[in-house]
Formats: structure tokens, sequence, C-alpha cells
């Protein structure tokens, strides 16, 4: 069977087809035409094994029993108010305008953190209020550690931390697939490595020890949970202990935020996708001297601002991950 | 490595500058020269020649510079944040730790106890910084 991974960015340019289709050696497989989408859309399209194909035959097939979508947002970023982007209230109403006009809706509508800037007074406000505009089922939040470093994690647990356990992670289950959401930004590692700390693993290895290995699992966190660039923070120091319990399982999704960019890894049955945020770019690892937000001209921003779907089919492999920007 | 004085990343970086007052600088200028002419000698040599009470480390980049400042006690020390980021100065210690810090935001602490001081931003902890007040 192929494989039914699916990642790509949905754009308007992404919906061109590019114009050396057919033009050169690239014969008409779906391998040739992932090959070319790979090649046209440096920066725009990501292949993982599946693709472009693929999802839309997942979107040919919406619409069967226990199969659903939901959408993660990350990086709101409320409260930032500089180059590139000084209206990151502005950009986070056209990601829910995009959200809001997928069909079917998603079922769910997930956050990985970093919702606000600096906790400034209302920042946390804004983005719920904007999030209750999400024609979602339900919302669910992580923090990032913009989110907690000033108390804690005190605000953010008080506003969004209800059912959750310690420092706010939770699980639940949605047309059989197992959601966990973890924290990663309030264990802190010399060195600056995002940590779970061992009570939240502990939780972690009791949580899913019920269930088959047949489960099809979504881990959604902020700080990627493979070594990124740990120079920048980018990974978490604890990962490996946390990743050891969900071996077994012959489907992993991990979802993050935090470096603002698209970026895939899989390994074994675990596939990571790092979402765009919807406030402004990073750059990409160790191409600056630090990480802080990517200076592009005004009218690219939004190429590398962005939401994303992700679609579940049952019985259908892993799930399909599609990575839609604003512009 | 140079003596008690990381300087700062491998961009080298060397940035001592007054706190408060112009006046100062050519002062601290020459300590500086006869910082890079002498290593960490000449440093205790500044420290005695009555180099000001006020030091200056710069937020910039995502890094502390100099990561390392080594000051005389009653020295107060005054971080100045240069990225568009937030960051914060967070004592390791728990001791008169900063808010956040945003563009241009300056925090001062004041050190009276010799010891040597880590802290850390605690939004960014890998961005780390060390006072040794001497």
């Amino acid at each position: 069977m192929e494989p039914q991974d699916a990642s790509h960015a949905r754009s308007s340019s992404a919906a061109t087809p590019p114009a050396a289709v057919g033009d050169g050696p690239v014969t008409a497989t779906r391998r040739g035409f992932l090959q070319c989408m790979a090649w046209a859309g440096t920066g725009v399209v990501w292949t993982l094994a599946g693709g472009v194909l693929s999802s839309r035959s997942l979107a040919a097939t919406n619409g069967g029993p226990g199969s659903f979508s939901f959408v993660q947002i990350s990086d709101t970023h409320i409260g930032f108010d500089k180059a590139p982007n000084p209206d990151p209230v502005g950009t986070l109403h056209e990601a829910l305008a995009r959200v809001n006009a997928l069909d079917p809706a998603p079922a769910l509508l997930i956050h990985t953190g970093d919702l606000t800037h600096a906790q400034k007074a209302g920042a946390f406000d804004t983005v719920a209020e904007i999030l209750k505009q999400a024609d979602v089922g339900e919302r669910f939040f992580v923090p990032g550690e913009h989110d907690v470093f000033a108390d804690g994690g005190k605000e953010f647990l008080a506003r969004f931390g209800a059912g959750t356990r310690g420092d706010g992670w939770r699980s639940f289950d949605w047309n059989g697939v197992h959601f966990v959401g973890l924290v990663n930004v309030l264990g802190f590692k010399s060195g600056g490595l995002g940590g779970l700390g061992a009570e939240q693993i502990e939780w972690l290895r009791k949580d899913v020890a019920p269930l088959s290995a047949s489960t099809p699992i979504v881990v959604y966190t902020h700080i990627p949970l493979w070594p990124v660039y740990p120079d920048w923070g980018w990974t978490t120091g604890d990962a490996p202990q946390a990743l050891a319990e969900l071996k077994r399982f012959g489907s992993v999704t991990v979802l993050n935020g935090h470096i603002h960019q698209v970026l895939q890894k899989v390994e074994g049955n675990v596939r990571f996708h790092t979402a765009r945020s919807t406030a402004f770019p990073q750059p990409a690892p160790g191409t600056a001297p630090g990480p802080g937000p990517l200076r592009v001209p005004a009218d690219q921003v939004r190429h590398l601002l962005g939401v994303r779907e992700v679609r579940y089919v049952q019985g259908a492999g892993p799930l399909a991950v599609i990575d839609e920007a604003l512009g | 490595m140079v003596g008690p004085i990381d300087f700062g990343s491998a961009r080298g970086r060397v940035r001592i500058v007054t706190a408060s007052s112009r006046r100062l600088r050519p002062a601290l200028a020459l300590a500086a020269a006869v910082l890079f002419a002498s290593g960490s000698g000449g440093l205790r040599r500044a420290v005695a020649a009555g180099a000001p009470a006020a030091a200056e480390v710069r937020i910039e980049e995502f890094h502390f510079a100099p990561a390392t400042l080594e000051i005389r006690s009653g020295t107060t020390v005054r971080w100045v944040n240069h990225d568009e980021e937030p960051h914060t100065v967070a004592f390791l210690d728990g001791e008169a730790s900063s808010p956040a810090l945003d563009t241009d935001d300056v925090f001062s602490r004041r050190f009276d106890a010799p010891g040597t001081y880590a802290y850390r931003c605690a939004i960014h902890p890998q961005m780390a910084g060390t006072i040794v007040v001497r």
C-alpha cells in the first residue's frame, strides 16, 4: 500500500501548476509529480512520503465513518508589534478565516503555544476572544515559554488549564485517536533545553499503557521533541524518555510550534511536524546570529505564516498534515 | 580562553559601556584598552585604577554581551535589551530578577556582596550570563 502520509503547503502559488511540469524528463508518475513539486516549490511545498495526491484522495474520502479533521494554530504572539508584522491580531484573524473556510468544519482546534508575546495585560483575552470565533467543536491549548515565564504558568492555567493535570498536560480521545498535550516550557534544563520532567513522563507512561498498539496517537506540544537546533533551545532535553513510551504504537504524529516554520522528520512510526506561526517567521536553524524574527518584506510575510489542517481517515494509515500559508 | 572575562561569543563582541554618563567613556575606553593589552590582569588593574561603579551588559541577538562581567562590589550593572524579542535577567539564586524587558528597556541591579551571580533569560534559557563581584 502506498503511504498515505501527506504534507504540503497549500498556497496560492501551490495552486498554480509549476511551469516546468512536463518539460523535462519528469514523467507523470506520482513520484515524479512529487519530485517536481518539491523542486518547483522550495519553501512552499513540503512533502513527506506521500503528498499532494494522497491528501486529495483523502479529501475525496472525507466523511467516512470515524474520519475527521482538526486544525493546529501556533505562536500567535499577541503583543508583538514590530517588523516584519506589526499586526499579529490581524494575521490571526486571517488565519481564523482560513480555518472557518474549511469544509467540513474541523472537529478541534489545537493551539501549540506562545499565545502571547510577553504576557502583557489583555493579551490572553485577545487570543481567547478571537479563537471563540473559530467554527470548531473544541479548543485545546498548551503553553509556550512566552506564556509562562513571568508567573510560572499561573495565568495560563487559570484560563486554559481546566481538565488538565500537573503543569497543564492532558489527554483525550476523539473518534478513536488518542490525543496527548504535553507541556515542555516549565522545566528548562541548563543549556536552555525544553523539558517535560519525570512526573509528566511517568503520567504519559500510565496514560498510554492501556491503549492497543494500533491506536493512532497525536502528541501536541510547544517545543520540538527532536533536536532541531539545540543552540537556539529548539529541542526538548528529556523527549527521548517520553518517545520511548510511544515506540510500540503504529502511528504517532507529533505536532509542535516554537520555531515558526514548517519542518518535518520521520523516525520509525513517529512523524514530527513543526508548524508556522500566525505572527512572524523565524530563520532556518543556524542561518542567523539568533532566532529573532525573520525580517522579510511586508508583501512576503504572509507566505511564511499559516495554519495547519490534519485529516484522519479511519484505517488509512498516517494522518494527512496539510500546511496552509496565509498568502 | 581569557581569564575571568568571557569575551562573549564567537563574534568577539566586547562592550563594556558606562551606564549613565558620557563623560565616563574615555576612562572606560582606557580601561578596555588596558584589558585588551594584558588580559585578565588588566581587569584588576582597571578596577584598581578606579573604573566607574557602573557597567552595562548588552542583550543582543539572543546573547548577553559580555557573557561574563567582572565588577567590584558596589557596582550597578545595567542590562539593555537591543533585541526585538522580550528578554529577562533571571538570577538563579532567585534574587532581584527583572520583569520582561522589551526593546530598549533597561534593568539595573547593584551588587554589594562579592560572589558569582549566574543568570539566564527566563524566556530563552539558552541565554546565560554571569556577574563576578570582587
